[in-house]
């Protein structure tokens, strides 16, 4: 089956609703398009494809505009729609099965967001907590953007809101441990 | 106060710096009520957003030895930041429900956890286990004329099956407290919004938009100030805000509870504030 666009034919992989719902641990069948997730939503307005439209797309297997999209990285994760569908379709457990799964198969778009998650596990992988200096740094150098923000982050130094030295923590190799296991071989 | 109080508390990694103010605030009003707070000894970063939405078997072993660790105490644990406590509520329900995760888990941090500790959010604990009488008792130094509106976000509501102890849509407990401490607590549409805290470093424009819409809401209503439980949300209402506008200034409901107790220190607290609620608390004499 093939969906035509404007610019793009897109083909349709039949098994990936299966392949989430699976992964995801989350049913997605009960959604009858009421719209609720998406008028809720804080960042809709931002997203290329609203919540709503991203369910029936997993349910059509438009796997590679779905695992491509901003929306599936630009959710906030606040849950807001998880608490008012009233078929009770677990979107934000979605996101991170399409995330996961953007990801692995190389689809993933929106490199600040990426990026700054990278750079916050890899604090806690480093120093096992957060040690906002240097994830910051690694954040702004991943991303080339070095000099926003940079009057906020010398008001918090002043305020003493950053640490300058790393956090206590002993168990750094129980920590790296858990990391290379998560990673296994799927990664 | 029924038995005494006593918790496994886990401050998290933003109140060991951006929030250092909230984790004294909570130390300093957790001791005056009466709840013993005991150290989990080496605890590590829950994984927030970032361990989810990247990789779901990391997320829920970085929560599970933080679980596993404050079971060990034999004491239920207590949890301060709103978004540490929805990662440990999610992962010990996991834990419950599916045995295969639990032994997972296990494997991942090298340690046994049997999920059968509570784990609340310190408001849930000052609400419920402490009480209204017991903080009103307290209150030395009423926070008359104050005008505020209480904001609860997102993990201290959302999703209800996981984290509520309060209504998701309309939740009270803190306008409650608050109120307890002679404030004028102001009804608002806000309360349960998202602040966009996630995005507040990598989406700037979308979280200052949230952030903007917020603040408007709190001066439409009449608030000089924002109530809030959460360090993430402070710090994203704090450096967020409308350069345009005058900036509202963002507390926590601890500090609060210290200054109307009178607590020596309180102020000292409010010293650490990018938007300074000093001005604000000096003109009603507080």
């Amino acid at each position: 089956m093939q969906y035509l666009n404007k610019n793009t034919i897109v083909v349709n992989d039949l098994t990936f609703a299966r392949k989430i719902i699976e992964i995801g641990q989350v049913n997605i069948s009960p959604c009858y398009q009421c719209l609720t997730c998406s008028l809720g939503c804080p960042v809709a307005f931002a997203m290329d494809y609203r919540p709503n439209q991203l369910i029936r797309m997993v349910q059509l297997g438009l796997k590679e505009s779905v695992l491509s999209s901003s929306a599936i990285w630009l959710c906030a994760n606040c849950e807001t729609c998880a608490a008012r569908c009233p078929n009770e379709v677990d979107i934000p457990k979605l996101m991170d099965a399409l995330r996961e799964m953007s990801l692995k198969e190389g689809f993933a778009s929106q490199k600040s967001i990426i990026s700054f998650n990278r750079s916050f596990l890899h604090s806690i992988r480093r120093w096992g907590k957060q040690f906002e200096l240097p994830m910051l740094l690694q954040f702004k150098l991943m991303t080339g953007d070095l000099f926003s923000d940079l009057d906020l982050g010398a008001k918090m130094l002043i305020k003493g809101k950053m640490k300058l030295t790393p956090p206590h923590f002993k168990k750094s190799a129980v920590i790296k441990s858990i990391f290379r296991k998560s990673e296994g071989p799927s990664r | 106060m029924k038995r005494p109080l006593k918790y496994a508390y886990f401050p998290g990694c933003s109140l060991e710096s951006t929030a250092s103010e909230y984790n004294q605030s909570v130390k300093a009003v957790s001791a005056r009520l009466g709840i013993e707070l005991v150290d989990i000894p080496d605890w590590n970063c829950c994984g927030a957003s970032a361990a989810h939405s990247m990789n779901r078997q990391l997320a829920h072993a970085l929560a599970g030895r933080n679980l596993a660790l404050s079971e060990k105490t034999g004491l239920d644990m207590m949890v301060a930041c709103p978004a540490c406590y929805i990662r440990f509520r999610t992962t010990y329900q996991v834990a419950k429900d599916e045995p295969i995760q639990k032994l997972a888990i296990e494997n991942y941090i090298g340690m046994s956890y049997r999920a059968n500790h509570q784990i609340r959010h310190l408001l849930d604990v000052i609400y419920t286990e402490v009480g209204l009488d017991t903080i009103k008792s307290q209150v030395t130094h009423p926070l008359k004329n104050l005008k505020v509106v209480c904001y609860y976000g997102c993990y201290l509501v959302r999703p209800p099956k996981i984290v509520a102890f309060d209504d998701p849509e309309n939740p009270l407990i803190m306008d409650k407290i608050i109120t307890a401490l002679g404030s004028e607590v102001r009804d608002w549409s806000g309360k349960v919004d998202c602040c966009g805290g996630s995005l507040s470093l990598n989406k700037k424009a979308i979280a200052s938009k949230l952030v903007h819409d917020i603040s408007d809401m709190a001066r439409k209503v009449g608030a000089e100030a924002i109530i809030t439980a959460c360090p993430l949300c402070q710090s994203n209402l704090e450096t967020r805000q409308d350069n345009k506008k005058n900036k509202i200034p963002i507390i926590y409901f601890t500090e609060l509870m210290g200054l109307a107790m009178d607590i020596p220190d309180s102020r000292l607290w409010f010293k650490k504030h990018l938007i300074s609620p000093l001005n604000l608390l000096a003109s009603y004499g507080l």
